[in-house]
């Protein structure tokens, strides 16, 4: 998709190649890169020491390696702070801990080159660690995460995970991991452009939630040099190379829109008034009061599997109580919607899923793992009364990945036992969309999870970069079961909520194609409430409903996007 | 060969910050230190100057560990780690 400027920019007299990837978090910046290193090769099973080099030559390297790595992370805890610096310190000692690097060297005396020496010594601490369970299972990662580096010195080569430098840089690679989010410095990292990955890969996430811009699917960007400098622009996906006079005005002028879409009043309302209340997907009472912070009029998503992300075993219902109280508290009167644990295909818990499925997203994940596991739905539901209990949050709860009518009015069951008035079920599977006047029957409200429902929709694994055309929720098909979605609750007679909490909700063009859709909330991280605040503000609803007509009939989810983007020039004006 | 006992008082117990710290005080001795647990056999005992060491052994709060130390100053430098370990770190 490597493009020759021109194409994606304008008359520029400047020359600099243009890379068009699919643009996934808004934002206009100019910036050099500093690319992501590989990750580091396992070296061979039973890889042996070189020809003529002395085993003890091959140990002192190891251990000058070693060392180098824990002087490394040792100068980075000192410019870190809080959580990242005690884990930057603890890891810093295991580089250099004595155990690790004598057990090494007992394999390099044996014969075995240094690399698989250490690969090796750190694989049997690393799984010591993990059969102890709880928070020493934890540190198993940085153990590996030390192996890495390690290698990577032995072999002269950059260390594995975000690259570490003293001025803000863009970063460039293949795709980011769930584990590179705890090491990006939103301080220090200005952009995300990958190569890979599509709208919902975790790059996206991590970019959307920490407000950077970001461009994915960009093929060809790793192929450029550290220090290149570049122009990102996350609404249209476009990374430019040399940037000219054209680029530097537009990034300039998102410096003063972001300051001017930094507010959200509190209340999300069209130009004529019309009410569409804006909530906040949140993980943990921390992103509960910096979404509180930002306006948010509720919890649209509360993803109580990320509470317990990690954990070898079923968390008991006080610590459960715990987490939950903490997000009632920093919404007190308003809505909170609870999802049930929604573990399994990319989100595994060890206590829960089976990670052998030979195809996970269509396995034993969400509402299903009751199934196999019964018994920590109704524990949970029992923590989530007992948490609701003395709070002012109006709490809901629904459950993930439900596929009929059936497992509707069985969840409404069980949280009818545990006590809890309003349960709802989300709409992931098409299944769900196609029946939703049944199971509306058995149960409050509904919750559109437009992540899943595009993959499943579409067939298209939501992580594989080649399929990030499909996977987007502009898709005509998607909207179509989103429109049968709403019908649905019409048929069902009794105005139920329709809402959506997937990512489509934080694209402030798609988000007026949804309320033009019939839905009645959004729900989104908190960082986009402002800018979808700003456009749904700019048209009315017989406006939006026509957007809406025109994305169902598009031909093309590019098409869909292109139509309802050029009726919104709001867009254009506030670079989104 | 001297011996000290401690109880951990870190509520953590002895992993996280207070390893580290215990840890890298062991690492400016120039002495080799054990560690074990109360109760478990002196050659079961473990490398105190090992991060990974100490997280394996699994001292929980209100645990009694003993450490065990040779040579000139071992008394000395034992009384100093018996001291951090008493101690709250995770408080300060």
């Amino acid at each position: 998709m490597q493009t020759l400027s021109g194409k994606a920019s304008t008359d520029q007299a400047e020359t600099g190649r243009t890379f068009a990837g699919v643009g996934v978090s808004p934002g206009r910046i100019i910036g050099s890169i500093l690319l992501m290193p590989k990750p580091v090769r396992e070296p061979a099973v039973g890889e042996r020491l070189a020809e003529g080099t002395a085993p003890d030559d091959a140990s002192a390297a190891l251990r000058t390696a070693a060392k180098a790595v824990q002087t490394n992370l040792t100068a980075r805890s000192a410019g870190a702070s809080g959580a990242g610096r005690e884990v930057l310190e603890a890891t810093a000692l295991m580089a250099n801990d004595p155990m690790l690097v004598k057990a090494a060297v007992k394999l390099i005396t044996n014969g075995a080159s240094a690399e698989r020496a250490i690969w090796d010594a750190a694989a049997s601490v690393a799984e010591m660690l993990h059969n102890l369970g709880g928070y020493m299972a934890e540190r198993a990662t940085d153990v590996l995460d030390v192996r890495g580096r390690i290698v990577a010195e032995l072999r002269g080569v950059p260390a594995p995970g975000i690259p570490y430098s003293d001025t803000p840089f863009i970063l460039v690679g293949e795709d980011l991991a769930p584990a590179d989010t705890a090491t990006l410095d939103p301080a220090k990292v200005l952009a995300l452009v990958t190569s890979s990955g599509g709208p919902q890969s975790h790059t996206a996430i991590i970019a959307r939630a920490l407000g950077l811009p970001a461009v994915v699917a960009a093929a060809g960007v790793d192929g450029l040099t550290d220090g290149t400098l570049v122009f990102v622009d996350g609404a249209a996906g476009t990374v430019r190379v040399d940037p000219g006079a054209d680029e530097f005005a537009l990034a300039k002028a998102w410096e003063t829109t972001t300051a001017a879409l930094a507010v959200f009043d509190g209340t999300g309302r069209l130009k004529d008034g019309h009410l569409v209340p804006l909530l906040s997907n949140v993980g943990g009472a921390k992103d509960a009061v910096k979404a509180a912070a930002a306006g948010a009029q509720g919890v649209g998503l509360l993803r109580t599997e990320f509470c317990f992300l990690e954990r070898d075993t079923e968390p008991t219902i006080a610590e459960q109580v715990e987490a939950y109280r903490g997000v009632f508290d920093a919404f007190p009167g308003k809505k909170v919607v609870v999802r049930t644990l929604d573990a399994g295909a990319d989100k595994p818990l060890p206590f829960l899923t089976d990670a052998s499925e030979p195809n996970p997203a269509l396995g034993v994940r969400g509402y299903r793992t009751d199934f196999t596991s019964p018994g920590v739905l109704e524990r949970q539901l029992e923590a989530i009364a007992q948490a609701a209990d003395g709070t002012e949050a109006q709490v809901w709860v629904m459950a993930p990945m439900i596929s009929t009518a059936e497992e509707a009015k069985h969840f409404a069951g069980l949280c009818a036992a545990a006590g809890l008035t309003t349960p709802g079920v989300m709409v992931e599977v098409p299944s769900a969309a196609l029946t939703a006047a049944s199971i509306l029957e058995h149960v409050n409200f509904v919750s559109l999870g437009t992540n899943d429902l595009t993959q499943y929709a579409m067939a298209a694994d939501r992580q594989l970069g080649p399929l990030a055309a499909l996977n987007t929720p502009w898709q005509p098909a998607v909207l179509q079961l989103i429109r049968l979605t709403v019908a649905g609750s019409r048929d069902e007679g009794h105005d139920k909520p329709v809402g959506v909490c997937g990512e489509a909700a934080a694209d402030p063009a798609l988000a007026v194609v949804l309320v033009g859709l019939g839905v009645s909330t959004l729900s989104m991280t908190a960082r986009a409430l402002s800018a979808v605040a700003a456009v749904l503000a700019s048209v009315t609803l017989p406006e939006a409903q026509q957007l809406a007509a025109l994305a169902l009939t598009a031909h093309s989810a590019t098409d869909a996007r292109r139509l309802v983007r050029e009726k919104l020039p709001i867009l254009n004006t506030l670079g989104l | 060969m001297s011996e000290r006992t401690a109880v951990i008082a870190s509520r953590v117990g002895l992993h996280a910050r207070p390893a580290g710290i215990f840890v890298a005080a062991v690492g400016e001795l120039p002495l080799e230190v054990t560690i074990a647990l109360a109760g478990e056999p002196a050659e079961d005992a473990m490398d105190a100057s090992s991060i990974l060491s100490i997280m394996s052994l699994g001292a929980s709060n209100g645990d009694t560990v003993v450490l065990r130390a040779d040579g000139e100053g071992a008394d000395e430098a034992l009384d100093s780690l018996v001291k951090i370990l008493e101690t709250d770190l995770d408080a300060e």
